[in-house]
């Protein structure tokens, strides 16, 4: 009754095809923004920025990048870990080489070198295809933590290769370090993920974004009418790595604020954030969202209802955790192949009838 | 010891570590032969078959072979359930969605696994011998280790049986039909949850045998499911869909980094050998993109 | 819609959680972030019950440390540092605030590490974490007595250099070192590196990646260079795979020698006889024969309120967190004392951490005489005594025994290695050093 969009007529070609051509998505949208960027920051403190929100963020920001290269373009890439490990290593460089760089600064500059890296790792691309890339991008993940790993120069040589972040400021706020107040860590990595994700949208329903599309659906086909393999399977490792590095860059310096290469960006990472893609939806750029939300605040959900709510041993409500959250996952799949973003839609189109679906 | 020796023992433990890799990538090939399925909770299953293995001894004192029994009892009912409840659910899915439902089914075997054993490491002793052969190492000055020669007869045997299994007999026929085409094996009448109870039964008890080796060098514990990531190069090199390929791509693996974590690894720092797996496998692929024995990738617009 | 309902559930019993502290009479909170899941639980799992223990003997037996009681809490961090964080933030502010953290992982130290020291709670890595938080002066809040890894490496040292007839005797000799290729298992090798140029013996490194189940290449070099000692710094499966594959390619395991994380039963056992003889540095004894382990059995094991099995007390990482346990509830004690107040805030548990002295004479009253050695904790020096011995396994009676005297830490060799360290991470996050009295 309240969903529906009888009555909004389209008078120019912009209107028609706006992000989002349906008053009342708009009117949701504008209501989450609000109080992602206005009513929460004035009521979260430590536990939720750095347990729930900042993992979200980066998660998803992470998602949005993979989903880009996987669900858009078509190539499967489990390098993800080590792309953030770039992101991160680049950040952490660059901002103890030239303190006085802004942080946004370093993290967009750790975000090109990402992209650099992940091009020349997307070259085999254009000739392995399928499970078979896997390969190649996981010769990446592995690659990339050994050279961090290995090389001092990249942790500035002190005695173990963990790195750790100083503090940082941006318009006389502190963003990273421990001091840093926790709203202001969460609005920071929040407009991060904003603005990239609105140029992620715009990015794949344009030009570039449909050569992407033509690739995953039919690469020959697409080759016979005219779309360049090279070109666009490229320019997709490069944005897709961009993106992650991004992210990595944020979960060094503000989520975590020390991290080690092996263990923060291993390969669990790189299967985790893909899991988060196809259980949030292939090419969806909400699902990336979704598929975030799911995978990072459900186990906590379900730790605190198991420990907190019923009292459970932490031991055993952990293997509960983990067998709940398969099942969960198993479960979504049958329902819904094609991800929460996909049951999302079908939600909406029965909202459209309701209430009276004939 | 002398330079060439030492090169022919670091080939033949190369050799032997392939072997247990291509135990473990075995198991995969089974069921994306089979079905499709990239199985992401092998591994798991590995884990899943030493515990239960393990528990049955231990908690409820039966003897080695009994046990082994038992558990391949286990494995089968439990491919019966992931049919049952995941698979029958899943006909004519995308690969990527199937891939996705074997995470799950990693998860919850995970969790089951933990609960019903708990997460300590266990020993697991069903009398296989242990050690360095002493009789090469006495007449040859060459390291071999025993666990690994067993292995080595097992995996040889498997394949072999494997072979007979899906060339000779009614059921391997029908495997290979439902492999080609599932419609096609549908409309002759062969029944795909049948076939598929079959497929994942036996790379259940692959993965049985997988524990056993793997499990028999470190305890059951956790870890064991981690293997999982050494079978990824050996099952792209060889291919996803070939028997003998999982055999030959992990001895070239197992071969390959053992030359180059003593090789190369020592000048540049060692530990080279996880990522030069991967490299090494990419090299093929850039020649042969499905893989020494994939079958050939033909593409129609 | 019933996964809808669901879910409503329990977002409401999630965000419920925090309402349901009770605020009833003072109780000193001791999270214990334990790991008895994931990839190392076998080596978490007896730690953990071993904290759990003593803790609660002291609330079953004495009521609580000076009459107050002790609430324990576990939350699980599956060795992953992201848990980690989510456990720390959970749980420190949990019933009117967290005493003292102990996360047993080197990578959620070093996280905790910046968290702690902005929040006021003391952290207490023993024998782990990073080493130069030693310095009291950068690190205030971090202590990490009674030895650290660079100790250790100075003590096996000198245990090798003892069994060789002296420092002199090392130049020429080859050290190889195995180790787990994390940051833990690099802590030992500036270390080292120093000591082969003073000593002029040759270090042959060694890594192995995570987590560690297929060793062949390394120990086939082994073999092949015949080092004359060699050194292990694993963890988890990893220390069970490198003593057998030691044991197979015939390397005698009386110079074998790992550091005390690479030292349980665990790691032993499933070599069988020819781990007979590996050696391992130790801060504390084996074995449950001390007048405390009876005290558990009699308290906790008896009346079944024991952490864990009663056959598994006394194992090397049970002893552990019994003496983690001890340490902290003495400078809790030490805490009461110098505040004159049983309702102790962390601040005040780290002045009782920073003037900590436990000697013979209290081991001895604890029921602990010659478990382990005296401690002293200044503010300069948050590392202690440094003390290490060597203790070797016997396949046979299936224990550990300490077969050397405690070696003293090398101070020459890792003072300036500390200094160096600490004053990096000082002045990369701008810390100025505070001036010890």
């Amino acid at each position: 009754m309240l969903y529906r969009e009888a009555g909004q007529f389209k008078t120019s070609y912009e209107a028609d095809q706006a992000v989002f051509p349906i008053r009342q998505d708009r009117w949701v949208i504008a209501v989450v923004l609000i109080v992602a960027l206005a009513a929460v920051p004035l009521v979260i403190e430590d536990y939720w920025t750095n347990a729930v929100m900042l993992p979200f963020l980066v998660y998803a920001l992470a998602a949005l990048g993979l989903n880009i290269l996987v669900g858009y373009c078509g190539q499967i890439s489990l390098g993800t870990g080590g792309f953030m490990a770039v992101g991160a290593f680049a950040a952490f460089k660059l901002t103890t080489m030239f303190p006085g760089m802004n942080l946004i600064a370093v993290l967009l500059l750790s975000g090109l070198v990402t992209a650099g890296v992940g091009v020349v790792f997307g070259l085999p691309s254009l000739r392995i295809k399928g499970f078979y890339l896997a390969v190649a991008t996981l010769a990446a993940q592995f690659f990339l933590v050994w050279l961090f790993n290995k090389v001092e120069w990249f942790y500035n040589y002190n005695a173990t290769g963990q790195i750790t972040m100083p503090p940082r400021e941006i318009f006389g706020f502190l963003v990273t370090g421990p001091a840093a107040k926790p709203a202001v860590k969460y609005l920071f990595a929040l407009s991060f993920v904003i603005v990239f994700a609105v140029v992620a949208k715009n990015l794949v329903r344009g030009r570039i974004g449909r050569m992407w599309m033509s690739i995953r659906d039919m690469d020959i086909a697409a080759e016979l009418i005219g779309v360049r393999p090279l070109h666009s399977k490229l320019s997709a490792f490069a944005v897709s790595s961009f993106y992650i590095g991004v992210a990595g860059g944020l979960l060094f310096t503000v989520w975590l604020g020390a991290a080690e290469v092996t263990e923060a960006f291993g390969i669990d990472k790189s299967f985790l954030v893909l899991f988060m893609v196809i259980i949030g939806g292939l090419g969806s750029v909400l699902g990336s969202f979704l598929g975030a939300g799911f995978l990072v605040l459900m186990p906590i959900l379900l730790k605190n209802f198991m420990v907190g709510g019923l009292g459970i041993s932490p031991v055993v409500a952990k293997h509960v955790e983990i067998t709940t959250m398969g099942v969960l996952i198993i479960l979504f799949l049958i329902v819904e192949p094609h991800g929460l973003a996909r049951l999302w839609q079908i939600t909406k189109e029965k909202l459209r009838l309701w209430p009276f679906p004939y | 010891m002398g330079d060439f020796t030492f090169f022919l023992e670091t080939t033949i433990s190369g050799l032997m570590t392939g072997v247990m890799y291509s135990l473990v990538a075995l198991g995969f090939v089974l069921i994306f032969k089979a079905s499709g399925i990239f199985n992401f909770a092998q591994g798991v299953m590995c884990l899943f078959a030493a515990l239960t293995l393990v528990g049955l001894m231990e908690k409820f004192g039966l003897p080695a072979w009994l046990a082994i029994i038992a558990t391949i009892g286990v494995m089968i009912v439990l491919a019966w359930l992931i049919e049952r409840f995941v698979l029958q659910y899943m006909v004519s899915q995308s690969p990527i969605i199937l891939f996705m439902a074997t995470i799950g089914l990693a998860y919850v075997l995970e969790g089951v696994g933990d609960l019903m054993w708990g997460s300590d490491v266990k020993l697991l002793d069903i009398g296989l011998p242990q050690g360095a052969s002493d009789w090469m190492l006495d007449n040859f000055n060459i390291y071999v280790e025993k666990l690994e020669l067993v292995a080595g007869v097992v995996a040889a045997a498997m394949v072999a049986v494997l072979a007979v299994f899906f060339q000779k007999t009614r059921i391997g026929r029908a495997l290979r039909a439902v492999a080609d085409d599932h419609q096609a094996a549908l409309s002759v009448g062969i029944s795909l949850r049948t076939i598929w109870v079959i497929v994942w039964s036996v790379a259940g008890i692959v993965a049985l045998v997988t524990g056993i080796m793997w499990g028999s060098k470190s305890g059951v514990q956790f870890s064991l499911s981690l293997i999982a990531l050494k079978a990824l190069p050996v099952l792209i090199l060889g291919g996803f869909t070939s028997i003998p390929g999982a055999i030959v791509g992990g001895l070239i693996i197992g071969v390959g980094e053992k030359w180059a974590e003593i090789y190369v690894g020592s000048l540049v720092g060692g530990a080279i050998e996880n990522w030069f797996a991967y490299v090494l496998a990419l090299m093929f692929l850039l020649v042969r993109p499905q893989g020494l024995f994939g079958e050939k990738i033909i593409e129609r617009v | 819609m019933k996964l809808k309902i669901f879910t409503t559930l329990l977002v409401a019993a999630a965000l419920a959680l925090p309402l349901a502290a009770s605020a009833g009479a003072y109780e000193l909170n001791v999270p214990s972030l334990t790991y008895r899941t994931g990839p190392y639980a076998p080596n978490g799992i007896p730690f953990a019950n071993g904290y759990a223990d003593y803790w609660n003997l002291l609330n079953e037996r004495d009521g609580g440390i000076e009459g107050i009681k002790i609430n324990l809490f576990e939350c699980e961090t599956a060795y992953n540092t992201q848990q980690g964080v989510e456990c720390y933030e959970n749980t420190k502010g949990q019933n009117g605030g967290s005493l003292i953290y102990q996360p047993l992982s080197t990578g959620i130290t070093y996280q905790l590490i910046p968290k702690v020291t902005e929040d006021n709670i003391p952290l207490f890595s023993m024998g782990y974490g990073r080493t130069s938080a030693a310095n009291g002066k950068v690190f205030p809040w971090i202590f990490n007595f009674p030895a650290t890894y660079w100790d250790g490496a100075t003590a096996i040292m000198q245990y090798v250099a003892d069994r060789e007839g002296g420092m002199d005797k090392l130049k020429g000799k080859k050290v190889a070192l195995v180790y787990h290729n994390s940051a833990y298992g690099k802590e030992p090798i500036r270390t080292l590196e120093v000591m082969a140029a003073k000593y002029g013996f040759e270090l042959q490194l060694l890594p192995v990646d995570h987590p560690g189940q297929e060793q062949k290449a390394t120990w086939l070099q082994v073999r092949k260079d015949r080092p004359d000692w060699v050194l292990l710094w694993g963890w988890g499966v990893m220390n069970q795979v490198a003593i057998k594959e030691a044991a197979s390619v015939r390397y005698p395991m009386d110079h074998f020698v790992g550091i005390w994380w690479s030292a349980s039963e665990n790691d032993v056992l499933p070599a069988g006889d020819e781990a007979n003889g590996y050696l391992a540095a130790t801060v504390h004894a084996a074995g449950a024969g001390f007048p405390l382990h009876q005290d558990i059995f009699k308290f906790l094991y008896d009346k079944g309120k024991g952490a864990g099995e009663r056959e598994r007390v006394g194992e090397v990482l049970y002893n552990r967190g019994v003496l983690a346990a001890m340490w902290t509830a003495e400078a809790m004690r030490n805490a009461m004392k110098i505040h004159k107040t049983k309702e102790i805030t962390p601040a005040m548990l780290r002045d009782g951490f920073e003037t900590l002295k436990v000697d013979e004479k209290r081991l001895a009253e604890l029921g602990l005489k010659g478990f382990t050695y005296g401690i002293e904790i200044t503010c300069a020096n948050h590392s202690g005594p440094g003390k290490a011995a060597i203790q070797q396994w016997d396949a046979k009676a299936k224990q550990w025994n300490i077969i050397s005297k405690f070696y003293d830490r090398m101070d020459e060799i890792t003072g300036p290695l500390i200094e160096e360290d600490s004053a990096g991470f000082a002045k990369e996050s701008n810390i100025t050093p505070r001036s010890c009295g």
